[in-house]
């Protein structure tokens, strides 16, 4: 009771005031004299030594019993992951889809990578790889000229064929300034280190969702961003609008965090719908109201295929009214030249600081010189890559068709797409209960009853439960009937 | 209890001032007393509690008065309610007071947010701003280290082409030495069979293929003369050293903490570790007087020093051979590092980059610490990392390719995931492959670059000695460790820097000055020797010679 008074007095204000000084101060006048009473005797020799065997004692770890510890920024990362895309894709190795041996496999429809063009790359590889590795100034092979150090931003005349290949596919509306360009290897180290450049420890990105799950890892890993989701509603066909990025920032700023910039995929992965003029225009204006950045994740610019135009975000930078220094474009070639295994990719950004600042840190994440100098040939080659980029948009745009299609036999939607290897497939009808929980329940049987691996919505912070994604361009045309047909018995068993 | 007496008058004295004048340098002194006394035991007990128990109060007193109107009582009047005496009155409501009290507490809280928005420049329109920390990475570029390469970059030497450009003898890349080698062994073939579209296009593992890393430990085994044999699944490759060192302080540190690193060390060290990562580094320094070897008394030291400055130590960064030095750590060495180690429970670095790099082993062999943890059962090996490049041993720099060897299971595995932010690229990892997969061909490679080196450096050793400089002892790496401290004109950091910018701009050649390898002594110098061909040798030394000149007409 007595110990009670005090706080009580503190806490109401009314008197007590003396109690519950005094109190506190005899406690602690206890405790010193406690403290005094243990500590051991002095020693002659003077403070040096107890108070390193005081601090040892102290210190569990000094005396080794315990095991040395990992830091604890990297616990999260060890731990095994918990996001389904993840655990998709290990699932996925451990029994994967083969159309001759393995028929009882797992299909991936959850990694966006796309095989549609393999033979012409094939056709070219055979034809110029070598010489591409193997060419130089005077005609001679020079050893030197591909495996010594390079600068790490990438060779000048690979960031010129890129700055070309760019602006070829996207329509040719606007020119990339090869200077403003850092190569990196592949759009995952190109996100951290815009990342690390635009935003402190603790500072946030906005990101309209559902976006793609990789971002977690890729940004939140080391740099220590947060990712603050923006929701976006089927009813909009999830396009962004400046309301609720206006609705969310406010709020983060009444939690306390600092905004430091919008992320945002342009064809959005994994809706695949094209951001409009307009809606592009919506962004830089709020983020002009607000100076903060804004990163544009283009790298699905080259496959497109619906009707609607692709817009970069630099096109509308160009026209002279905005501010560009905020204005940052990460692109890569994975997924248009479907190349993954090159891990190349580029920052494209208008503020000097960044780009300074990238070209060092490329000292971490270069594309290996061999590599470059094949690619240099391969974006040079003008024929090819026209060739190609026909080829792959249409490619993607008969699957899509015929997948969509298959999909709509079963009843089951798609939301409305334009850009992307994968569609945005409502499978709400499917689900148990219409909840997070329901959707995981849908995730599990798909993958270990239907044995199709699909992202779901929740990997992908979708605010609406039912939604998958799923990737069709690296299938043959065959496989489709075979996932139809897993997806309708996953349905009768679920009605039934 | 006349002493009660004083102590408590001066108390409330030293809180009066606080109050009017809100707290000066005395207050700051009287704060001490009470925690030497506690800390030290010796008398000050009461003063030690009497002081807390007045803070305490004033705590209250303030909490008090800003929480409601009607509950404050007293405005100006601090000095008399500061004795504890008076503290039964104050504790009722005055009402006169309430009203200014709420009038200031309204006029604070405007100012206050208005201060913050000037605070922030976000809201004032102008240019958007970068993140705080990348400052650093921008600014890092002016150390001499980057000066001299950029020299070099904008005028390099060349036999014919270029005889008055710049010599580089500060990157550590293996020039003239063995490539010849490896296109004459490996023809075009090689590098095809490598290069197939099938394996190439697709997502391959980041971490680096099954196969790749077979080979990549293979290879390691016999860089360390089949001494001990690695296992694959220990292995995580990433796209060379600089980024295997950044993810290892990023998986033993945490921002704030800091590495031990004796000095002279790479001066590399200062971007991998630091930049990202925000782990600090704290030399130890080693000096000539002990040939620079670590002394475990001076490590012990830092070790202290840090913790008493409240750094915490998360782990020891060694090179073996050592950079830039090129000596190696004995046996016994490692086994006391490792038992500093284990006293203290930090991690151990082993940088091992130019394990193959190693000419002379008269007077010691090179000893992996992979060895070390191997032949010792008891040893906790979790604390045990090893960086390893194939970029040094096999002369592809350009090939970005570097390795992780742990044996920390929750290392390894966040690693794993890291690489995806520094991956080696899928061609890369095949080219590797068809490169080092022939063992016979690896071991006459790492031989004749072995004597390669050998031969060259015995060449350098012995110009400079001829000029009258003399070189640290070196048995390993690219590098000899110049002491030219016969040539500076004043015994200091500023004389290094001043014959460092004649060597470059007199002798042009690029060197590194001992000051970014933070070594404590002035006038050392790092030469990298594997750049060099047999014929280069002359002329370095003339040019050197050029500058010794000038160094002594000076003085």
């Amino acid at each position: 009771m007595r110990l009670i008074v005090p706080l009580r007095g503190v806490i109401q204000g009314r008197g007590g005031l003396f109690v519950g000084s005094l109190i506190p101060c005899c406690l602690f006048y206890f405790l010193q004299l406690y403290l005094k009473r243990r500590r051991p005797p002095p020693p002659s020799d003077p403070t040096e030594l107890t108070r390193t065997s005081s601090r040892s004692n102290l210190f569990s770890r000094g005396n080794s019993i315990g095991r040395v510890r990992i830091s604890s920024r990297a616990v999260p990362v060890a731990k095994p992951t918990d996001s389904a895309y993840y655990i998709g894709l290990e699932r996925v190795k451990t029994d994967p889809y083969d159309r001759i041996t393995n028929t009882d496999g797992i299909i991936q429809l959850g990694l966006a990578e796309s095989t549609l063009c393999f033979d012409l790359l094939q056709k070219w590889m055979s034809e110029n790889l070598m010489e591409s590795i193997m060419q130089s100034n005077d005609g001679e092979f020079d050893i030197s000229s591909i495996v010594m150090y390079k600068p790490f931003e990438g060779l000048l005349e690979l960031r010129v064929a890129f700055a070309d290949f760019m602006s070829r596919i996207m329509g040719g509306n606007v020119s990339f300034d090869p200077s403003n360009m850092v190569i990196t290897a592949g759009g995952t180290p190109a996100i951290e280190v815009l990342a690390f450049c635009l935003a402190d420890h603790g500072n946030a990105f906005l990101i309209p969702s559902p976006y793609y799950p990789g971002f977690d890892r890729d940004i939140k890993f080391r740099t220590g961003v947060e990712l603050i989701p923006v929701h976006c509603r089927s009813s909009d066909n999830f396009t962004v609008t400046v309301s609720a990025l206006e609705q969310t920032y406010n709020q983060a700023r009444k939690r306390g965090s600092k905004v430091s910039g919008i992320l945002f995929s342009n064809p959005s992965n994994p809706v695949g719908n094209i951001l409009s003029r307009e809606t592009l225009r919506d962004i830089l204006i709020f983020a002009q109201d607000k100076n903060i950045h804004v990163i544009s994740d283009e790298i699905f610019a080259g496959s497109v295929y619906g009707d609607k135009e692709f817009v970069s975000m630099a096109e509308i930078v160009g026209s002279g009214e905005f501010d560009k220094s905020r204005v940052h474009i990460i692109y890569g070639l994975s997924k248009d030249l479907s190349i993954p295994g090159f891990r190349a990719g580029v920052i494209y950004s208008f503020h000097e600081d960044v780009v300074n600042a990238a070209t060092k840190l490329m000292r971490f994440s270069s594309v290996a010189v061999p590599v470059q100098r094949i690619l240099i040939s391969l974006l040079s080659d003008t024929r090819f890559i026209e060739e190609y980029m026909t080829a792959h948009r249409q490619r993607i745009r008969d699957k899509h068709i015929l997948f969509v299609e298959g999909l709509k036999q079963l009843g089951i939607p798609c939301a409305e797409s334009g850009g992307g290897l994968y569609c945005w497939v409502d499978m709400s009808s499917l689900l148990t209960s219409y909840s997070e929980k329901g959707e995981l329940e849908l995730f599990e049987k798909l993958l270990s009853v239907a044995k199709i691996n699909a992202t779901p919505g929740t990997a992908c912070y979708c605010i609406e439960p039912g939604w998958f994604r799923c990737c069709f361009t690296a299938l043959a045309d065959e496989d489709i009937p075979v996932i139809m047909e897993r997806i309708r018995k996953l349905a009768e068993s679920s009605r039934s | 209890m006349t002493r009660t007496e004083t102590n408590r008058s001066r108390s409330s004295n030293s809180n009066s001032e606080n109050s009017r004048d809100g707290g000066g340098g005395t207050t700051g002194m009287r704060i001490i007393v009470p925690l030497q006394g506690v800390v030290q035991g010796r008398g000050g007990l009461f003063l030690g509690s009497v002081i807390p128990c007045a803070f305490f109060y004033f705590f209250q007193f303030y909490l008090k008065r800003n929480r409601k109107n009607e509950s404050d009582n007293s405005g100006e009047q601090n000095s008399s309610a500061s004795t504890p005496n008076s503290v039964s009155n104050s504790g009722f409501p005055d009402p006169t007071r309430s009203q200014s009290a709420g009038h200031l507490t309204e006029l604070t809280g405007l100012p206050r947010s208005l201060s913050r928005i000037l605070l922030s420049p976000r809201h004032s329109g102008g240019a958007v701003s970068v993140s705080g920390r990348v400052n650093s990475v921008i600014k890092g570029g002016d150390s001499p280290y980057y000066v001299g390469q950029k020299r070099v970059e904008e005028d390099p030497y060349d036999e014919l082409g270029n005889p008055d450009g710049v010599i580089q003898l500060g990157l550590a890349q293996n020039n003239k030495l063995s490539l010849d080698d490896w296109v004459l062994e490996n023809p075009k073939e090689a590098i095809s069979d490598g290069l197939s579209i099938c394996g190439i296009a697709s997502y391959e593992p980041s971490d680096g293929l099954m196969e790749l890393k077979m080979v990549v430990a293979g290879f390691m085994t016999e860089a360390t003369k089949n001494s001990v044999s690695f296992d694959p699944s220990q292995l995580v490759l990433t796209s060379g050293a600089s980024s295997a060192i950044e993810i290892l302080s990023f998986c033993l540190a945490d921002s704030g903490n800091a590495f031990l690193v004796p000095t002279p060390c790479s001066p590399g060290y200062d971007r991998d570790v630091k930049w990202r990562t925000g782990v600090d580094i704290i030399h130890v320094p080693c000096r000539s007087a002990d040939n620079f070897n670590i002394s475990m008394v001076v490590l012990d030291r830092a070790f202290y020093q840090a913790k008493k400055r409240g750094v915490r130590i998360r782990g020891i960064i060694i090179s073996n051979p050592s950079n830039p030095m090129g000596s190696l750590l004995s046996r016994e060495n490692l086994y006391a590092l490792l038992d500093f180690a284990r006293e203290r429970n930090i991690h151990i670095i082993s940088n091992e980059i130019f394990a193959g790099s190693v000419h002379h082993e008269e007077d010691g062999e090179f000893v992996s610490m992979a060895e070390i943890v191997d032949t010792e059962e008891n040893i906790d090996r979790e604390r045990v990392h090893i960086v390893y490049d194939l970029s040094k041993d096999l002369s592809f720099p350009g090939l970005r390719s570097a390795a992780i060897y742990s044996f920390n299971e929750s290392v390894l595995s966040a690693s794993r995931k890291l690489t995806t932010l520094s991956p080696v690229s899928s061609p890369t990892q095949h080219l590797l492959i068809s490169a080092i997969s022939k063992p016979k061909f690896v071991q006459r490679f790492v031989n004749s670059n072995r004597q390669r080196l050998q031969s060259t450096y015995t060449l350098l050793v012995k110009g400079l000695k001829d000029l009258g400089i003399e070189c640290t002892r070196s048995n390993g790496g690219f590098y000899c460790w110049a002491d030219m401290r016969g040539l500076m004109s004043s015994y200091s950091e500023k004389g290094e820097i001043e014959l460092w910018n004649k060597l470059l701009n007199i002798g042009k050649i690029n060197v590194i000055p001992g000051s970014c390898c933070h070594c404590i002594e002035p006038g050392w110098f790092r030469f990298c020797f594997s750049n060099l061909s047999e014929s280069d040798v002359p002329v370095v030394m003339n040019r050197i010679r050029k500058v010794c000149e000038t160094c002594k007409s000076q003085n």
